[in-house]
């Protein structure tokens, strides 16, 4: 009988210490560090709202691939009314994501996803230049 | 409630009468639709080809269109012919036309430079044979290729009698002297070929070789219109295409 206080003592003492991380940074209102991106200086509004291209801009680069490859769609119209030309290349990398090592690697390498490809293909110069100095 | 047997059995009757008279209803206006479709998709009204004017070829310059074309698609150059990547490029009179070989050809033309590429085939063996639907052919007529969709497996390479596949057994970028932003590069493990420049004709412009060429040596348009300038070259010249008895029926047309 005595041996349950020191059972359920020791529970909570564990319970706290082990939420503490929790309740600490919940009392002092910090948050988890974000990755710090460069945005495009000269474009001011993606192809689509901003929950949408973090959440599924790769099933949007599938669609466009899909409609500009096989059905030959190469202009979308993109939500905030203006259309563009569906292409990895020239539109996203092209005309306003330009700095991949500031803005395409520093999330992928917060949300630790690897192994992509797109840009072997998908490239600029100056990535090409990287590659030709292994 | 209280539900007798011969209830039951008269509503789920009816309930899969319903249901099965929802799903006719359903195929047969689908089947209407998609004849619609495919009647509107068999009036075809573009099908694209080339002619090529081999009297022409012969000037100074007709190396510019192969460089254009190398320029604008980031064809690299790699030396080994082994493992060399072309979209346009030259090949021996003999090779190119083996059936049309005389011994007095061979006397005149043997060695002659005649400009060679994918043939855009009314028939394609290499769509036949592509496991991955990679490549196909499309409406208008183009033999197109998905890079994504290719897992590399050569079929398509060894399929095409006119050898216009290439496979990339290494990264070809550090083979690029000078990289066109505008259009992707391939990587390792891609088989490429000549896309009429499907890019180009989709902003209503002329293929890059075609432009390039110099004194007209190339004709492109349109093949389903009896006013287009290829089809009037054709209708007024004996032309002639490659390995005809393979049954590919070729897009590009050559003036002897």
């Amino acid at each position: 009988m005595r041996e349950r206080v020191l059972i359920f003592g020791g529970l909570a003492v564990f319970l706290i210490l082990f939420t503490y991380p929790l309740w600490h940074a919940a009392a002092l209102g910090t948050q988890a560090k974000q990755p710090q991106l460069q945005l495009p200086a000269q474009a001011k509004e993606c192809v689509a709202p901003l929950p949408y291209m973090r959440a599924a801009h790769m099933r949007l680069l599938i669609e466009w691939r899909e409609n500009a490859v096989r059905q030959g769609v190469r202009q979308i119209h993109a939500a905030n009314g203006k259309s563009y030309d569906a292409s990895l290349t020239r539109t996203c990398l092209g005309e306003c994501h330009t700095n991949k090592a500031e803005f395409c690697d520093r999330c992928h390498t917060y949300a630790g996803v690897s192994a992509l490809y797109c840009w072997d293909c998908h490239n600029k110069p100056q990535l090409v230049a990287a590659r030709r100095t292994p | 409630m209280k539900i007798t047997r011969k209830d039951f059995l008269r509503l789920s009757g009816l309930s899969l009468l319903a249901l099965a008279g929802g799903k006719a209803v359903r195929a047969v206006t689908d089947l209407a639709g998609a004849s619609a479709t495919a009647v509107a998709g068999s009036a075809k009204t573009v099908r694209w080809g080339m002619v090529i004017d081999l009297g022409k070829w012969r000037g100074q310059g007709t190396d510019k269109c192969i460089k254009a074309c190398d320029a604008a698609h980031n064809i690299p150059q790699i030396p080994d012919p082994a493992r060399e990547v072309k979209w346009i490029w030259e090949q021996p009179f003999e090779t190119v036309f083996p059936s049309e070989q005389t011994d007095y050809t061979r006397q005149t033309y043997a060695g002659r430079p005649i400009p060679v590429m994918c043939n855009h085939c009314a028939d394609p063996a290499c769509v036949r044979v592509c496991p991955t639907g990679a490549t196909w052919k499309r409406e208008d007529g183009i033999v197109m290729m998905d890079w994504h969709r290719c897992i590399g497996c050569k079929y398509c390479v060894v399929a095409c009698p006119y050898g216009a596949r290439s496979f990339n057994f290494s990264d070809p970028v550090p083979y690029i002297a000078q990289v066109t932003p505008e259009f992707p590069t391939r990587s390792k493990g891609v088989v490429e070929k000549c896309n009429f420049c499907a890019e180009r004709l989709a902003q209503g412009k002329q293929p890059v070789c075609v432009e390039a060429c110099p004194d007209k040596s190339m004709i492109f348009g349109n093949l389903a219109d009896p006013n287009s300038e290829i089809r009037q070259v054709l209708g007024s010249r004996f032309s002639i295409r490659r390995k005809p008895e393979l049954g590919t029926q070729p897009n590009i047309f050559y003036i002897v």
